[in-house]
Order: C-alpha cells, then sequence, then structure tokens
C-alpha cells in the first residue's frame, strides 16, 4: 500500500493479532459482552455519498455541540454509518433503540430532536417522516414502506456499522464466515457449497460464480483474485455504497475466494470519482492486516492472502474483464477478443478471477447461513438478492435490496412510491448503457437475469431509472450512445464508426433533421454493431436505441414527420404555450422567468413571447395549474 | 494562465517513491500528481518514463486515454457537472446550461482567472440526489438552476 494514501487519512490506532480461531471468537465475545452500547442511545447518522451531498457533515457537528451543550456527550453515541439506502430523504438520522427515524435533517432541527429523542423518549412530529402516498406520518424506521419490503441480507448491516470499525463489523458476525470456510472446509467445499447457492455474477453478466472459480482453480500459475468496483454504468450506485459503508463485507468474501481458489494476491479496482469508497477501503485493509485477517498464516491457517488497492480512471470500458487487467497492469484499459479466457491468463498472465463487488458481499452469507437457505430465495435460475439504485423519476429514489424475481411494478410503485408531481410513467431504463427501456406494459415482469432479456432489456448491474411523461425516448436513446461514443476504446470499426454514425442520425432527428427511412437505418446500423464488435460495450451498445425504437416508435415518428418533440425536451422541436382556460394569472412564472419573457396583469391571462424565451421550462415546473403547455 | 508553473521534482520523486516505481501504478501516480498541480504537467511525462522504465509514448497513451487526467491547465475549482442517466432525466443539461452562462466558458475550458474549470463527469454514484456537482472533491445534490449559481457563487467568494 502507497505511503501517500496512509499519509492523507491520517494514523489508524494499532490493535493486536489474532493467532488462531480462537483469538477471533474471544475478540467477538469481548465484543459483544463489553458493551459498545453501554450508552443510553446511538444515533446513526448516515454518511454516505449521497447523504454526504446534502450536508450530513453540519448535522454530524451540529449534534456533537448539542450533546455536549447538554452535558450527554457520556451518554449518546453517535455513529457515522455507510449508506442507509434511502438517499432521496439525506441525511438521513435513526435513533435507537427506539429506531426513530428522521429524514432531510438540518443542523436546525438539532436542538429539537436531542430535546425530545434524546432526553425523552417523543419523536419529533413535524420532523418525522411523511409517507408520500398516505400523506401519513410514520415515526420509525421499520414501518417506513420503503424499508419494509425489502430484504436486506447484503445491505442490511450498512445502518448499523461504522465502517472504519472493523469491531462493528466483527460485533455483528463478522468474519465468522472466513472462520468457517478456514478451519471446518475444504477448497473444494467451498466451491461446491457456492455452487449449490447458484450465485451468479451481480456486475450483470449472470456467470455462475461456482463455476468460475472452479474453472480458474484448475488453471496452474499465480492465481489472482480480483474486485471489480469500476462500477461505470450510470445511474448504479449499490457497489459504491457497499464499500462505503460495509467494506469488510467485500474483504471476507474475497478472502474466502482466495481460499478457494488458491490465491495469494487479491486487488480491488475501484474508481478514482468514488474517494470515500477508497478512503474506507484503505482503512478497513489496514485493519484486517493489524488483527492478521489479511497478510500471512491468516488466523493461523496457514493461508497467506493481502489485498491491494488500483484506482481506475474513468473509463467505462474498464469494467470489462479484459480491459480492467489492462488497466491493472498500467496500461490504457482496452479489451482483447477472449479465445483464452481470463480465468485461464488475465492479470499478468496469470490465471484471474474477477467478480463484482455485491458477488463478492455475498458470499460470507452464503457460507455462513448454508447454500440451501441462499438458494431458497429468488427464482429458479437467479438465486437470492438484488440490489437496485432506483432513481429518476421516482418518489422514493434510493437503493433497495429485494429478493430477485421481484417485478419491477412492486419496485417502483410499492416500494419506490410511484412516479412524483402526479406525472405519468412512462418507462423504466434497465441494465445501464448495455440495458434497455422497458415500457409499462411490461411492469408486471419478475426482474431477474433472464426475465428482461425476453423484451429486449437486461438486469444488468442493477441500475433502474424511472423515466415519466417528460423524458423524450429520442432524447435517451442519443444521451446513451453520447455517453458510448466518448466510451467506445476505439479499437474496432463496428463500436468506433457505428456509434458515431447512429449518433449522428439520433442527433439530427433530435434536431429536427431526421429523414424518412432513418429508423431503418438505425436498425441496420444496430444490428452491425451486435454482431461485429469485439467486446461487450460495442455488442450491447446500441441496445438502448433498439429497444426504445420497438417500444416507442411513435415518438421517433412525431420527430421526424411532425418535427415535434411530445415530451417537450428537444429544443428545436417544441415550445411553450399558456393556457388560457387555465392560467389564473398568478404571475409565478412571470416573477421566475429568467428572460423576463411572460408578462401579464395580476388575475389576467398571462402572455409568453417565443422571440425571448429560452425554454428552460422553470416556468412548466413551477406552474401550479397546469397552465404551461408544451406545444 | 499561460504562465509556466514551478515543479518540485522532490515531490513528483517522492510520490513515484510511495508506489514503489511500480509501472503497474502509472495512473495512479499521475492521479496523485493531479491532486497536486490539477493536471498533470507535460514535463513530467520524460521524467516518469525514465523513472518506471518505460517509453515516453506508453505514459502518453494511459494520459490521455483516462478521463481524469488532464495534460492541460486547470483552474483551481474543477467543476464537473454529473451527467449520468438518473442526473440526465432530471434536468443535468440544464445545470450545464446555467454554468457554462455564468462562468462564460464552454465544457472542457477554463476561465481566464484560472479559477474555475468547467467539465462533464459520467456518474459519480449519488444518484438518487440528482442532478449533482462536484467541486474538487465535494459533492452538491438536489440543485437546480439557481441553487446551482448559489454553490458558486460561494467558491467565488472563497476564492477572491
Amino acid at each position: 500500500m502507497p505511503l501517500s494514501e496512509a499519509g492523507r487519512w491520517g494514523e489508524i490506532n494499532t490493535m493486536a493479532r489474532l493467532a488462531n480461531k480462537d483469538a477471533l471468537q474471544k475478540l467477538r465475545k469481548s465484543l459483544q459482552v463489553v458493551d459498545r452500547h453501554k450508552k443510553d442511545k446511538l444515533i446513526s447518522l448516515c454518511g454516505g455519498s449521497g447523504c454526504g451531498a446534502y450536508g450530513t457533515a453540519k448535522v454530524h457537528q451540529a449534534l456533537v455541540a448539542e450533546l455536549k451543550k447538554q452535558g450527554l456527550q457520556e451518554k449518546v453515541e453517535i455513529k457515522r454509518t455507510g449508506c442507509h439506502g434511502f438517499c432521496e430523504k439525506g441525511p438521513i438520522m435513526v435513533i435507537y433503540p427506539q429506531g426513530a427515524f428522521y429524514p432531510q435533517v438540518k443542523e436546525e432541527h438539532v436542538q429539537e430532536i436531542v430535546e425530545k429523542t434524546i432526553k425523552g423518549n417523543e419523536v419529533v412530529d413535524s420532523l418525522a417522516f411523511k409517507d408520500p402516498s398516505t400523506k401519513k406520518k410514520i415515526y420509525f424506521e421499520k414501518d417506513i414502506p420503503f424499508y419494509r419490503l425489502q430484504q436486506r441480507i447484503i445491505f442490511g448491516n450498512n445502518g448499523l456499522i461504522d465502517p472504519t470499525s472493523i469491531e462493528d463489523y466483527i460485533t455483528v458476525g463478522g468474519y465468522s464466515a472466513l472462520e468457517k470456510a478456514l478451519f471446518e472446509m475444504k477448497p473444494k467445499d467451498v466451491i461446491s457449497e457456492i455452487k449449490k447457492s447458484g450465485l451468479r455474477g451481480r456486475g450483470g453478466g449472470g456467470f455462475p460464480t461456482g463455476i468460475k472459480w472452479e474453472t480458474c482453480r484448475r488453471h496452474e500459475g499465480e492465481r489472482y483474485v480480483i474486485c471489480n468496483a469500476d462500477e461505470g454504468d450510470p445511474g448504479a450506485y449499490m457497489d459504491r455504497s457497499l464499500l462505503e459503508g460495509n467494506p469488510h463485507s467485500v474483504i471476507e468474501g474475497m478472502i474466502i475466494g482466495a481460499l478457494a481458489i488458491g490465491s495469494k494476491e487479491g486487488y480491488v479496482y475501484v474508481r478514482h470519482e468514488y474517494p470515500l469508497a477508497v478512503k474506507n477501503l484503505f482503512t478497513a485493509i489496514q485493519k484486517a492486516e493489524e488483527l492478521g485477517l489479511l497478510g500471512q498464516n491468516i488466523l493461523g491457517s496457514g493461508l497467506d492472502f493481502r489485498i491491494h488497492i488500483s484506482r481506475g480512471g474513468g473509463a467505462f470500458v474498464c469494467g470489462e474483464s479484459t480491459a480492467l487487467m489492462a488497466s491493472l497492469e498500467g496500461k490504457p484499459g482496452r479489451p482483447r477478443a477472449k479465445y483464452v479466457h481470463t480465468v485461464e491468463k488475465g492479470f499478468r498472465d496469470g490465471p484471474s478471477n474477477l467478480n463484482n463487488v455485491e458477488t463478492w458481499a455475498n458470499v460470507p452469507v452464503i457460507i455462513n447461513r448454508g447454500a440451501e437457505w441462499y438458494a431458497s430465495i429468488g427464482t429458479e435460475r437467479s438465486k437470492g438478492t438484488k440490489i437496485f439504485s432506483l432513481v429518476g423519476k421516482v418518489v422514493n429514489t434510493g437503493l433497495v435490496e429485494v429478493p430477485m424475481g421481484t417485478s419491477l411494478r412492486t419496485i417502483i410503485y410499492d416500494i419506490g412510491g410511484g412516479i412524483p408531481k402526479k406525472k405519468k410513467f412512462k418507462a423504466v431504463q434497465t441494465g445501464g448503457p448495455s440495458g434497455g427501456c422497458i415500457p409499462e406494459r411490461y411492469l408486471d415482469l419478475g426482474v431477474d437475469f433472464d426475465e428482461l432479456t425476453k423484451v429486449g432489456s437486461i438486469m444488468g448491474s442493477g441500475g433502474m431509472i424511472v423515466m415519466d411523461q417528460d423524458t423524450c425516448m429520442v432524447d435517451v436513446a442519443r444521451y446513451f450512445l453520447d455517453f458510448l461514443k466518448d466510451e467506445s476504446c476505439g479499437q474496432c470499426n463496428p463500436c468506433r464508426e457505428g456509434i458515431k454514425q447512429m449518433l449522428d442520425i439520433l442527433t439530427d432527428i433530435c434536431q429536427g433533421k431526421g429523414k424518412e427511412g432513418d429508423i431503418e437505418l438505425l436498425e441496420e446500423l444496430g444490428a452491425m454493431i451486435q454482431k461485429f464488435s469485439l467486446c461487450g460495450l460495442g455488442t450491447s451498445a446500441p441496445n438502448p436505441v433498439l429497444t426504445t425504437i420497438i417500444y416507442f416508435r411513435d415518438e421517433y415518428e412525431a420527430h421526424i414527420r411532425d418535427k415535434k418533440c411530445p415530451a417537450g425536451v428537444c429544443k428545436a422541436l417544441f415550445h411553450y404555450e399558456i393556457d388560457k382556460d387555465k392560467c389564473t394569472g398568478c404571475q409565478l412564472c412571470a416573477k421566475k422567468c429568467p428572460q423576463e419573457a411572460i408578462t401579464g396583469e395580476k388575475k389576467k391571462t398571462h402572455v409568453l413571447d417565443q422571440a425571448k424565451c429560452i425554454k428552460c421550462g422553470i416556468c412548466y415546473e413551477s406552474c401550479k395549474f397546469d397552465a404551461v403547455v408544451v406545444r | 494562465m499561460g504562465k509556466a508553473i514551478e515543479i518540485d521534482w522532490n515531490i513528483i520523486e517522492n510520490v513515484i517513491k510511495q508506489y514503489s516505481e511500480n509501472r503497474e501504478a502509472l495512473l495512479m501516480i499521475m492521479q496523485d500528481i493531479s491532486d497536486i498541480y490539477n493536471f498533470v504537467p507535460p514535463e513530467v511525462v520524460p521524467f516518469l518514463a525514465k523513472k518506471l522504465g518505460i517509453r515516453e509514448s506508453q505514459v502518453y497513451s494511459v494520459a490521455t486515454f483516462y478521463k481524469t487526467i488532464s495534460l492541460k491547465p486547470r483552474g483551481k475549482y474543477i467543476v464537473n457537472v454529473c451527467t449520468g442517466t438518473a442526473c440526465h432525466v432530471r434536468g443535468a443539461e440544464k445545470i450545464m446550461d446555467a454554468l457554462k452562462q455564468n462562468l462564460m466558458i464552454e465544457e472542457g475550458q477554463t476561465t481566464d482567472d484560472g479559477i474555475f474549470s468547467l467539465a462533464a463527469v459520467r456518474c459519480v454514484g449519488c444518484c438518487a440526489s440528482g442532478p449533482v456537482i462536484t467541486v474538487n472533491h465535494d459533492t452538491h445534490g438536489g440543485l437546480d438552476r439557481s441553487k446551482v449559481l448559489d454553490v458558486i457563487e460561494g467558491y467565488k467568494k472563497s476564492a477572491s
């Protein structure tokens, strides 16, 4: 580990090395007994990146100051945890033992919360969570539909532990799966357990994990165990939240994998854009090394295994296995043809086993609770749970962990609370740039590795972006190709040139320059790129375009034939108008318009000057009477 | 901007040493250099090549492949507008437009006073808080046109 990282992130207290499994068990017992919660109350404050963006740090400071002022600092513990998942409502605070839940906490709320909930046992009604669908207040975390309908076997510990504390992880049973694998199982037992569990790769490929491990073990040479934390799919952030909130679960999974595969060296390839994930992972590795859970002769078992961090540089293609391994070697991340698989010849030409963050985090759970239990969750060919990142135009955005096979409707409506502002659902985009857009008539499909492929999309790594009536599907297709054009590594013609050509056509369509025959040409180009590209990025690149053509052909036609963008996104193809019958003359839009393009007296119909309008949409979003319309 | 910066070669050498002069760490070495100067000064390329025992072309190929590395000087504050899908459907383009107008620069450019650089980034993993921008290592979420301009005003004040 480079010294610079240690220097940058401060000193870490040293702990005594655990010589054997008895020492680990003793430590766990003492942690559980020596009461880590001897304090009266525990405040769990989400310190994930989502809540951080809404200002967790300020709330934390205010909380520390207020507790000190009230002389309560000895009685109350503040835990800055990882992501709780309900990121829309951040910063999130949960106060135990009651489980009182406060969303969107601000500095100025802290005093009242300390007064009522910490000193007393009351939940402050005005600050409590209001269910957007029933408009009723809900006081406790467990009663909130967003959480109640989930099954959080992988993500659940995030809200309970401080990710920088290995003690916290050990207290909740952490590293007991490692203990079991090291001392009660042989490598082949571990592999057969993972095979029996039916675990498949959570990065999106869905390859059976146990078979991958077995194949890698069969090949001779210096074997490597690698964790893919490059999470390049825009709109998906479950891997970030797992690494930030519970890094030890990933490390434990990797050590078990190393035992099964026979590897001495592991790498985590993580995006540079995820600084908190890198920091928490670094701390976790350091602490695991100090305790002898990583390094030489782990817990006296004879297993040697180290984990290194490699920071990627923001290239989507580096999520592809061969590109990732080239990047690990310090080269540009360009994929190669996979005539020889990476489990045989990968990183440094050694047999290399690559699994995604979430896959690794599933491993300790399977070893602890058994393959049979695990396989009882999910569908016939997709076992266990999956974490989805439910984002976009949905009321409750955040991370959602549900059993495989849960329907899109349950996820979007029951957990997600539906579409905000009474707008109409249009599509859900799954699987990132390699996936597709699924229309309303397929909302009852269960989400797993196989089901969504039937309608032209994929589950992928779990990104789920909800789109409403204000989303233009042609623009979305153009958006994805614009993304992929930048991310194409440029090695093979179909991907490099084909995507560019498709993008040019789509850009023309969005600017009102679409021609008859464009749709057919897009389909033809798409089929060519799918067939002849070198790697998975290229072969799946046309998916967002092809699925939107299948399900939203009318929108394409409106752009091309009528020169209209029905959703009001493509600026050249629509304008705003004020509906005379609906306008009440409230003057709100006129006040907000940055161009002073709207005029009108109070209580009289307003007028919009098209020459001044820049189509920023502020009037459309602010009108309470739906009087600003897209034409 | 425009004037050449002073490079402290001891610092560069230390960064390389921290990674044990391992050529596999080339990208991370450049990221660390970037944290110091906000870009990788092209003058360090031959130095890196020599220290790591690789060709200059190899250093350039890595420097130009990855988006986190810039060989051109960037401003004191690097403003990255997240244009991930979730931010896109919630109006990231409007945020970008507002910033372009306010800072009077295009994507990929730096203001004349060298304070701000503007760029688009593909997903910073704060999808539930979109639209989001990052300014150096800080993240600001839940933005709209006026909120993002408030954020920028804050940085303008602390820069002056």
